[in-house]
């Protein structure tokens, strides 16, 4: 019998109740018709273009690149996207789907907001109903975007059970969709989840891949040493690590968050300290106890603290095509605040994990390398939380 | 995947179907969750369902992240968490219920067997004298490792069927089974309902249609008239949440155990009142 969902080796697959199957198989079967029809094709590029602010730019950041080594530093700008980050570049293409499939109401999981803005924002503009699950804790340490959120129309969910954080808002919206899957799609936000979500939100994803490599090369005349992301549920590093993937010598690195330490419990690095296992839909690296119970995960970003992450970067950390190292919440801070003085840009604190990365890597690859790190997402909602952070308030 | 082998046919859940067929009613199915809200009164509350006109019950898995259940079920398994519920304790209610003719049966996400290793959890159940075991989310395309360790122990293997299913994914579906179909009544989360929705009866229709295998019905029953309704046309009523809801729903655990004992009894007579003459 031929494998019916997409597997990424051991990875991926399609753990889900009965009752959501055959929408799955709906998603699939109109993802697979879409992806090879000119009209929509033509549409995703127009609203990437005419909406988005697409192509985003490559910006070269040298005075931060002294504090990588002195290498040579690109920043893939997804934060100057419309919304503030990469996540409308995968809701857009979505809602596009949903319409086609002639769904009426948009639901989303979102954990820092940024998925959820962006689902908001697409809800508007498409004149569907929104519902975004948001863990407690998170509208809590995100209330702007919560009040962004309604602005938009959209009606925003606090889940109070379990961790109260981006996993429980998941365990929510699947229980919604469950119950409502007629006439609802749901928006996962990043490339996790059952087949054949982990495949859709690369595909959206990937148009950050293809325009950094080109980018790239017009630039600095060659292809990067090595291309670094954040990775929380990880839809921008599967992003960006899409363009690179057929060139070996493109190392791909992805930072998880270490939070307090790894040592300390405290953190959601998946793979220093996860096996994998089965979750929200999907076989994956899993922060789990002996019994497979999912431990709860700690991040100073909201958007980085999740126990699980995308199959497909499981696959890519046990097949050795990607790396994955911790960052904690400190040397994040430490990138966050260097970045904004040096040069002028406040990042979000998931991205800051993958700025940190790179004066990571820019230390060992010298002077000589070019590094690209996708910068995900813009950092003004995390203001307070920085503030906070640094004693500014 | 290999091709499921219902082969010997398990056990003790069969024969239990039979026997309430013979007596002119469906079987009466419950459903707690291990170690709710502790390990000895979890037994206790089944050994009272069972004492009260229960057939056969499911015993729960608590786990972190319950997408199928609705709050009361979530609840129960958080409180059952948070007082140390683990595999073991599963295992132990099993072991201590099992043994009369009433089937036993394991409910679980399907996270808890793979980290347990499949092999090893068919084993331990059996050994417990659990009789099957119903996984939620496993579909029956992923399920090739665990048809493998269920035909091995002897465990019967229920997978669930929804109103959305196609009628390709039904004969999926019942060909992976083996003991019974669990069939959703509705498009929805367990806990209890108003009603029974209509789409179960067209549902059991459907599954009547690719296999010889009892059917149950689940999610949504809680009443004595509601498991009338559904066992005019299915073999088997499963109620969960109305059970559990009674120790959250009363000031203590002796007060709740009486409204088990009396839902039971009422249940138990709704089958019987609604089998076809």
């Amino acid at each position: 019998m031929t494998d019916p969902f997409t597997h990424f080796g051991q990875f991926g697959g399609r753990f889900v109740p009965e009752a959501l199957m055959e929408a799955l198989d709906e998603l699939d079967a109109e993802f697979k018709a879409a992806k090879t029809d000119t009209a929509f094709l033509a549409e995703v590029e127009r609203l990437a273009h005419d909406y988005v602010g697409r192509p985003s730019p490559l910006t070269s950041v040298p005075k931060f690149a002294e504090r990588c080594g002195g290498a040579t530093v690109l920043l893939k700008r997804e934060d100057l996207n419309h919304t503030g980050s990469h996540k409308i570049n995968n809701v857009l293409g979505q809602a596009l789907l949903a319409v086609r499939m002639g769904k009426t109401r948009l639901i989303a999981e979102t954990g820092a907001g940024q998925h959820g803005v962006a689902t908001a924002t697409a809800a508007a503009l498409f004149g569907l109903e929104c519902v975004v699950y948001m863990g407690e804790v998170d509208t809590e340490r995100q209330a702007l975007n919560v009040a962004r959120m309604e602005l938009l129309g959209a009606k925003v969910v606090p889940v109070s059970v379990g961790a109260r954080t981006l996993k429980d808002a998941i365990n929510e919206a699947l229980r919604d969709w469950v119950a409502n899957v007629e006439h609802t799609h749901y928006l996962l936000g990043t490339v996790t989840g059952p087949a054949p979500f982990p495949e859709i939100v690369r595909y959206f994803q990937s148009i950050i891949g293809t325009e950094t490599r080109a980018q790239v090369l017009n630039r600095v005349g060659r292809l990067p040493d090595a291309v670094a992301a954040c990775v929380g549920g990880g839809s921008n590093a599967m992003g960006i690590f899409s363009g690179f993937m057929d060139d070996p010598h493109v190392a791909l690195w992805g930072f998880e968050a270490g939070g307090l330490g790894v040592e300390t419990g405290q953190h959601s690095a998946r793979f220093s300290v996860g096996r994998p296992g089965v979750l929200h839909g999907a076989r994956t690296y899993l922060m789990q106890d002996q019994a497979g119970q999912t431990l709860p995960s700690y991040s100073i970003s909201a958007g980085m603290d999740y126990p699980g992450v995308g199959p497909e970067h499981a696959f890519l950390f046990e097949s050795g095509r990607a790396h994955y190292e911790p960052v904690t919440d400190a040397e994040a801070m430490t990138a966050f605040a260097a970045l904004a003085r040096s040069e002028g840009i406040l990042p979000a604190l998931e991205t800051a994990h993958g700025l940190a990365g790179a004066m990571r890597l820019g230390e060992r690859l010298g002077p000589d390398s070019v590094i690209v790190v996708n910068l995900s997402g813009r950092g003004d909602k995390d203001v307070d939380t920085a503030a906070r952070y640094f004693d500014l308030l | 995947m290999t091709e499921p082998d219902i082969g010997t046919e398990p056990n003790a859940v069969v024969a239990a179907f039979e026997r309430a067929k013979a007596g002119s009613r469906a079987l009466l199915i419950g459903y707690w969750p291990a170690g709710f809200p502790d390990e000895q009164s979890s037994i206790e509350m089944v050994e009272t369902m069972l004492a009260n006109g229960v057939d056969a019950v499911e015993i729960g898995l608590p786990y972190t992240d319950p997408v199928m259940d609705g709050p009361v079920i979530a609840e129960a398994a958080e409180v059952a968490l948070a007082n140390g519920a683990t595999h073991q304790t599963a295992f132990d209610v099993v072991a201590a219920v099992s043994g009369t003719d009433a089937p036993i049966l394991a409910m679980t996400y399907w996270n808890l067997i793979e980290q347990f290793g499949p092999g090893a959890f068919a084993a331990e159940l059996a050994r417990a004298g659990g009789a099957g075991v119903i996984t939620p989310d496993l579909p029956a395309e992923e399920a090739e490792a665990w048809v493998a360790a269920s035909n091995t122990a002897d465990v019967a293997r229920v997978f669930l069927a929804a109103p959305s299913s196609t009628q390709q994914r039904l004969d999926v579906v019942a060909d992976a089974s083996s003991g019974f179909v669990y069939a959703a009544s509705l498009m929805g989360v367990t806990g209890t309902r108003d009603s029974v929705s209509g789409d179960a009866r067209e549902l059991v229709a459907r599954l009547r249609a690719v296999t010889d295998l009892p059917i149950a019905v689940g999610l949504g029953v809680s009443t004595r008239e509601q498991a009338a309704q559904v066992a005019a046309y299915a073999d088997g009523v499963i109620v969960g949440s109305a059970f559990v809801r009674q120790v959250l729903d009363h000031p203590d655990l002796q007060s709740a155990r009486r409204a088990v004992a009396d839902l039971a009894a009422d249940l138990a007579r709704g089958v019987a009142e609604g089998y076809p003459a």
